[in-house]
């Protein structure tokens, strides 16, 4: 999914039930973002690519993040930072992913 | 021979059951969405290969999903449901405004003349219909905003539009159930909605007789005879013989009269069957024993059906949307557990037998005749 050398490829893990709804058949995506990579951004690509996936993670009109979808990297908890702020540096140089996850829910 | 294909929804997937006109011998096929929860699954009557399913999740929201071979493929649809307009505000449950949003879409109602076209019941409670499979949809903004609707409130499971019941002798003609408001009903095609509650009374509300603020189950029709309505209430099962009108108790002569689904014979509209409940605050058959109780009559004289179903020790409860009646000559009867069964009676419930006992608990049985 290289779009241009301007992009930067990001690396992302998505939740079985999302990977399943898209047909995707690896545990991780690579996406080129362009431009500053944000959560907004990387959301907005994998959106793009993947139509199935809207409404799933945020919300159609609001765009908010769904109540029991978190977002990790670097072994911090991404969640509440707003979807315009840069992403940690090893998301954006490949050496770490983001993890998109369902929130832990039952007993 | 012609057949029918049992399509259940429960709370981690969907199956698919087949069987010959026989209904004896059964393919059971699934789940479907494993993990999901297909709240409704529906055929279109013109078209027996389309299918809509309903599925969701507390996790990732709704999607809605298509099938045009029967349910042996899949693709998803449109997922947005967005409220047209102003969202204004409902009751809650401690009595204060709350502002309408979506959760999931309870019930698929595929129009009966074409199978492009089709209803979505939306919880909270709103009307949405796509004219273009299952693409796009838009709301039936008239119903969300009648002049009642700030006094809606949620029913335990939620403030739901569960029921969508069309009339064979015009499109425009509909009729919709809202729990904790009550029946709505439409014959400009969605734009005016006018509450259709007269005779009702629910002793859970402040004023009984209220023209809106029943919570009222289910509703089912005969297309034979289409000013006459059944309805399950949260208690009491109700009769109309004016397109909604009016509705007078029926319920006599049931161990008890809460319960969940009501359906219709195929042929006979005066054959009623509904599925006794203990109570809203035991959602079990009465005496642990599994009884559909079947009325002749079109009401007030039911006789228990038991052959073949538990007669003790069964606390499993019968969901609103999980009874079904298929059109063979000698009409089947059908329904789904919250305990994972899925019975079957080839013979208008003179006798059952489960066609599978362990799903996951049923949230929705309809059935398609196939030719």
């Amino acid at each position: 999914m290289s779009d241009s050398a301007t992009s930067t490829a990001i690396r992302v893990h998505l939740p079985t039930h999302l990977r399943k709804l898209a047909h995707i058949d690896d545990g991780e995506l690579t996406l080129d973002v362009p431009g500053t990579v944000t959560l907004g951004a990387v959301l907005d690509v994998l959106e793009t690519h993947y139509p199935v996936l809207k409404g799933t993670i945020r919300h159609h009109d609001t765009q908010r993040r769904r109540a029991f979808v978190r977002f990790f990297a670097c072994e911090e908890d991404l969640s509440h930072e707003p979807h315009d702020a840069p992403l940690p540096d090893p998301v954006v140089r490949g050496t770490e992913p983001l993890l998109i996850i369902g929130a832990m829910a039952g007993g | 021979m012609a057949g029918v294909r049992v399509l259940v929804g429960t709370r981690k997937g969907a199956f698919i059951l087949t069987a010959d006109g026989t209904r004896r011998d059964w393919h059971v096929e699934g789940p479907h969405f494993a993990g999901w929860e297909m709240y409704h699954l529906a055929g279109s009557p013109q078209n027996t290969d389309r299918i809509y399913a309903s599925a969701s999740l507390g996790w990732f929201g709704q999607q809605i999903q298509r099938s045009d071979d029967g349910g042996s493929t899949w693709t998803p649809v449109g997922n947005e449901f967005t409220y047209d307009g102003d969202v204004g505000t409902h009751q809650w449950y401690d009595g204060s405004q709350r502002p309408w949003e979506f959760t999931r879409a309870w019930h698929l109602e595929p129009s009966l003349s074409d199978p492009d076209t089709v209803y979505a019941g939306v919880e909270d409670a709103a009307l949405f219909r796509s004219v273009d499979g299952g693409q796009t949809w838009h709301e039936l903004r008239g119903l969300r905003c009648h002049e009642s609707g700030p006094d809606w409130q949620p029913g335990a499971g939620g403030m739901c539009l569960h029921t969508i019941i069309q009339d064979p002798r015009d499109a425009d003609r509909l009729h919709v159930a809202i729990s904790a408001a009550g029946v709505f009903r439409t014959t400009d095609g969605g734009k005016t909605w006018q509450p259709a509650n007269r005779g009702l009374q629910s002793g859970q509300i402040p004023q009984p007789e209220a023209e809106v603020g029943h919570c009222v189950h289910n509703l089912a029709r005969h297309h034979g005879r289409p000013d006459t309505l059944y309805m399950q209430k949260h208690w009491d099962v109700m009769r109309s013989d004016d397109d909604g009108a009016s509705w007078y108790d029926i319920g006599d002569g049931l161990p008890t009269d809460f319960g969940f689904p009501i359906d219709v014979h195929a042929h006979d509209p005066d054959t009623v069957y509904v599925v006794p409940i203990t109570s809203d605050e035991q959602h079990f058959p009465v005496d642990g024993k599994l009884r559909v109780y079947r009325s002749r009559t079109g009401g007030g004289d039911w006789e228990p059906l038991t052959d073949g179903l538990p007669q003790q020790h069964c606390y499993v409860n019968v969901l609103r949307d999980a009874m079904a009646v298929d059109r063979l000559d000698d009409c089947g009867i059908y329904f789904g557990t919250t305990g994972g069964q899925v019975y079957a009676s080839p013979d208008a419930g003179d006798t059952w037998a489960p066609i599978v006992r362990d799903l996951p608990s049923v949230l929705s049985v309809e059935v398609q005749t196939l030719p």
